[in-house]
């Protein structure tokens, strides 16, 4: 079967994995669906779904006072119906808040229901802010070990190693406790043969740590590669994905998070960051009954959790929230607003006080100049947001064209193999360059850095005049030599990081966008903010310089070029507006640079839209064919409900269930001859008047009870969805009576309804079908994947491509 | 409704002792990194001078507090005559800094023992595992469509509904098979069909 074909070629240990793992059948066990614990057996009854038509207390109950361990739960890879989960948290609430009065006990029962989001939103901050230091510092450190080893204590990096001792000015990387590995293994760093030993300890490392990566994901969860963002876009807008936020994914994805970015690959950490912030919110909601039953009041924690996820990557708070209320969630209820941010300010607190990089600092790359700018200078800003369109949008197109390529192609096969092929080129490449050879975080920082006297890097060599400094501020400076290097090592480097993330994002190790875009944005930055800056040096007599820049004053900042390159960049590849902004000036701590920011970041995102109307995320989630009715945009084509609806002229007629008439054996039938996920019941066959909808899910498990702990239910007993059964002759078998499964109150819409306010529907609503009616009968129905089918299809796409029912 | 009352009360405030718990839980271990260990070796004051003059650049470091953390107490032997020493204090900049090496320790050690364990398992699942559990002949062939879950779930009776594990040993067993199906199913959904991200 499958698993031979898949043996050929791969790790050989990996695959055996798989032939030696027992399967013992694939019986649908309802109540342990996943990592979630089990239903449990005591769902009180106000839970029991009444579809917003009968109150909560209705006096008909039949013999099902509670509803069933499994009534009412989503299967995987289904769409949740927002609507119904939303009345159930209505009536759950109105329940606690009339039984308050009652008792000082149910009073403070609905105390702690009000407050335990609140409790939540704190234990997630808490567990993110920590999770987060634990990845902080042990891709410090991880990343530093590729390059030698700290004598007075291994678990010390590079700069903590040399922190007690004297560096000297000029040399502030060395000091004897740190040793490399050639003067570990030689006894001395000098040399040719240091040099290979030293490339060859880096190329080993990185093999290492990429392997290791892909075998643990690939051995314990699978669903931890890649970034996680587009899923989690498609989760929080009503999409079931089991496992994909559980605690196995949770752990791979934090230590295979670490490997990766210390393997010295072309990613970041800031996409998989969200995952593991909702890892956790999703873990922690099952402490809490509110949030574990229902799952629309869990994807509001959800955004929550993405909010502390980025703030805590980019130490921006606000950026966080924004960032979750513009990319990742679907619904955004303004009380999750405060949530979020409350979140996200535990998060970010948590992470300062375990100070991953020593100095108070949430970032690594966080700057502090304040120099001023000059409004001509939007000139080249400008330039710089056109680059970052422009790139962002060959980004994408050229990132899918490679995915889609991996998911068609035999190339797929070989994750392994892809992954070590991939880093080995990667730490081939990069090793000679100094500047793709330091981490990438390390590399933003140093081309955010504003030279001063006291920097003594390559990039700061500029030529100085000793008579002319007057304190910490210097002027404009002719470029020294260091600078020369300098900026053809970058311009490499920058070639290098735009072809090689390209066939890093997506591949089966957990892999983030934001700090390989900001990177490729802030190498041209500095260079085009180096060559202005020695543009207005030699030409300071030239009118558009003479006016601000005389000689002698310092106007150019290459610093602030780099940053708004890195802004740019990001912008032209994921779209982000106002986020973006607010993420990049909380990393610089000031408000003098939002002119720029802004600028650089609209104009980044014209000149992309103009090319490609998708971001990376949206772009993805269309490759992987996810059913995410996309929010944003306007349909605007001339359909009608009926063109749209099922069945179609020529299909046989739609499948109903009767209100009172057919036999647990029909319905058996329908069930297992059909694959729909719902069916609607009607009065009857002739009328075809509308009752309401079941769900397939509630029927199965609903039938199978009764035919287990029900006496005299049989093939031929009777189904009825009413509430006064009809009288049956005393010789026939008892009535199974379901009405309390059925939505007695299902959305409908006349067959001549355009397309467009259907489309809003389902978009405001976020329903899973709506039934079509022709003059008060039943005609059709219309379900999400039918919306999707036929906007991909008045877009000209293909609408095979929606795989998920 | 209301005979629940009580159950649903006991069950409800089980779940919110649970949450406090974990807070106190976490609050305990992350407070002994967070009032780190204020030993004389995590704190410094660093002072960065440029070259001066003649003089060439230097670097300072000296463990001293915070209010004494300035170009006056840390640079010492001052390189410049005293009437200089105020002009070359302004080019010099000092930064108080601190670390936590315990916390850098623990956490460090904390992350390899959770490599080390994962892989020991790893390597536990693929070499050992397949020895001590007898091949079962009778396994049933694995079901790749997933429409015919909904079929065998009305036909045939599920498995493991019925019995309940009685040892905490068959318990353990139960949730690791249970686990094993899954990730088996997920590495077949992202990896084999590609469903997923890709």
């Amino acid at each position: 079967m499958d698993q031979k074909g898949f043996r050929r070629g791969s790790f050989q240990s990996a695959t055996s994995d798989e032939d030696m793992l027992e399967v013992a059948g694939a019986s649908m066990d309802f109540s342990m669906g996943d990592d979630d614990p089990p239903l449990d057996r005591e769902m009180g009854g106000f839970s029991s779904y009444n579809g917003g038509g009968m109150n909560g207390t209705s006096a008909m109950m039949d013999f099902l006072e509670e509803p069933l361990p499994g009534v009412g739960t989503y299967e995987d890879f289904n769409t949740i119906d927002w609507v119904r989960e939303k009345s159930r948290d209505r009536d759950r609430h109105r329940e606690i808040t009339n039984r308050s009065k009652e008792s000082t006990w149910a009073l403070l029962h609905s105390v702690s229901d009000a407050f335990s989001g609140w409790l939540l939103m704190l234990l997630i901050g808490l567990l993110a802010g920590s999770l987060a230091g634990l990845i902080d510092i042990s891709a410090h450190w991880m990343t530093d070990l590729k390059e030698g080893v700290c004598l007075a204590g291994f678990w010390f990096n590079h700069e903590h190693c040399c922190w007690k001792s004297n560096t000297t000015f000029t040399d502030r990387d060395k000091c004897p406790e740190w040793k490399s590995w050639s003067q570990l293994i030689l006894g001395h760093g000098e040399g040719a043969f240091a040099y290979i030993l030293n490339y060859l300890m880096y190329v080993i490392w990185a093999l290492m740590f990429s392997l290791l990566a892909v075998l643990l994901v690939k051995g314990f969860a699978p669903y931890a590669c890649g970034s996680g963002i587009p899923e989690i876009k498609t989760i929080l807008s009503g999409f079931i994905i089991r496992g994909y936020l559980g605690k196995w994914t949770l752990v791979i994805k934090t230590i295979t998070l670490v490997l990766a970015v210390s393997s010295g690959l072309s990613l970041g950490k800031e996409g998989p960051l969200v995952h593991v912030a909702c890892c956790c919110g999703n873990i922690l909601c099952h402490l809490f009954t509110k949030y574990r039953k229902n799952e629309a009041l869990r994807r509001e924690v959800l955004s929550a959790a993405a909010a502390a996820g980025v703030s805590v990557a980019f130490g921006a708070p606000i950026g966080g929230v924004l960032f979750s209320l513009e990319e990742v969630s679907y619904y955004f209820p303004l009380k999750t607003l405060w949530r979020s941010f409350f979140a996200a300010l535990v998060a970010a607190f948590t992470l300062r006080s375990i100070n991953p990089f020593g100095n108070s600092r949430l970032v690594l790359f966080y700057v502090e100049f304040h120099m001023p700018w000059h409004l001509l200078e939007l000139v080249p800003f400008i330039l710089l947001g056109i680059f970052g369109g422009l790139w962002g949008a060959f980004f994408i197109r050229s990132n899918i064209a490679w995915c889609r390529r991996r998911k068609t192609t035999r190339l797929g096969k070989y994750p392994v193999l892809e992954v070590i092929v991939v880093t080995a080129i990667t730490a081939i490449l990069a090793f000679p360059n100094e500047y793709t050879r330091m981490s990438t975080s390390e590399l933003i920082s140093e081309l955010f850095n504003d030279c001063g006297i006291l920097d003594s890097s390559k990039l700061c060599e500029y030529v100085n005049d000793f008579n002319s400094t007057k304190g910490d501020d210097l002027p404009d400076r002719a470029a020294g030599p260091g600078v020369y290097t300098a900026m053809w090592q970058l311009a490499l480097a920058l070639i290098m990081k735009v072809f090689i993330t390209i066939f890093t994002f997506g591949m089966k190790v957990p892999s983030g966008l934001f700090i390989p875009s900001m990177a490729v944005g802030a190498i041209a930055g500095r260079l085009l903010g180096v060559a202005v800056e020695q543009l207005a040096f030699y030409h300071h007599d030239w009118a558009i310089f003479s006016g601000w820049c005389s000689q002698g004053a310092d106007c150019i900042t290459p610093g602030l070029y780099a940053m708004v390159g890195a802004a740019a960049c990001l912008g032209g590849v994921t779209r982000m507006t106002v986020s973006l902004v607010v993420i990049m000036f909380e990393l610089t701590g000031g408000l003098e640079y939002i002119v720029p920011l802004m600028a650089a970041a609209m104009t980044s995102k014209w000149v992309a839209d103009a090319i490609g109307r998708e971001g990376i995320y949206d772009a993805h989630i269309r490759l992987n064919g996810y059913p995410f009715l996309e929010a944003k945009e306007e349909f605007s084509h001339k359909t009608r409900a009926m063109d749209v609806m099922r069945p179609r002229k020529n299909d046989p007629p739609l499948t109903v269930i009767t209100q009172d008439t057919m036999t647990v054996e029909d319905v058996e039938t329908i069930v297992t001859s059909t694959t729909y996920s719902g069916y609607p019941v009607v009065v009857s066959r002739a009328s075809q008047r509308l009752v309401g909808f079941v769900l397939r899910r509630d029927l199965i498990i609903s039938i199978e009870n009764a035919r287990k702990k029900q006496d005299g239910i049989v093939s031929t007993s009777i189904i009825c969805f009413t509430d006064y059964c009809p009288p049956l002759p005393p010789s026939s078998p008892s009535v199974l009576k379901l009405r309390s499964i059925l939505d007695l109150s299902p959305f409908t819409v006349t067959d001549e309804t355009p397309m467009e306010i259907v489309v809003d529907i389902f978009r405001k609503l976020g329903l899973r079908q709506c039934l079509v009616t022709h003059n008060g009968k039943l005609l059709g129905i219309i379900t999400k994947k039918d919306v999707l089918k036929h906007i991909a299809q008045m877009a000209n796409q293909d609408p095979d491509s929606i795989l998920f029912n | 409704l209301f005979p629940q009352a009580p159950r649903m009360f006991t069950q409800s405030s089980r779940n919110s002792v649970s949450p406090v718990l974990l807070l106190v839980l976490l609050s305990c271990v992350l407070c002994p990194p967070a009032q780190a260990s204020k030993s004389s070796e995590d704190i410094r004051c660093k002072c960065i001078c440029p070259p001066y003059r003649n003089i060439s650049g230097h670097i300072y470091n000296k463990n001293v507090s915070q209010k004494d953390c300035n170009c006056l107490h840390v640079v010492e032997p001052m390189p410049v005559p005293g009437n200089d020493v105020e002009a070359y204090c302004l080019l010099c900049e000092c930064k108080y800094e601190e670390r936590s090496t315990t916390t850098i320790k623990v956490i460090i050690i904390i992350y390899l023992s959770v490599v080390g364990a994962l892989l020991l398992y790893m390597a536990f699942l693929v070499l050992v595992d397949p020895l001590i559990r007898k091949p079962d002949p009778y396994t049933q062939p694995l079901h790749n469509e997933e429409d015919s879950e909904d079929a065998h779930s009305l036909a045939a009776v599920p498995s493991l509904a019925g019995a309940r594990a009685n040892t905490v040993l068959e318990r353990v067993e139960g949730a690791q098979q249970r686990w094993k199906r899954q990730v088996q199913e997920q590495r077949k959904t992202v990896f084999d069909r590609h469903k997923m991200l890709s």
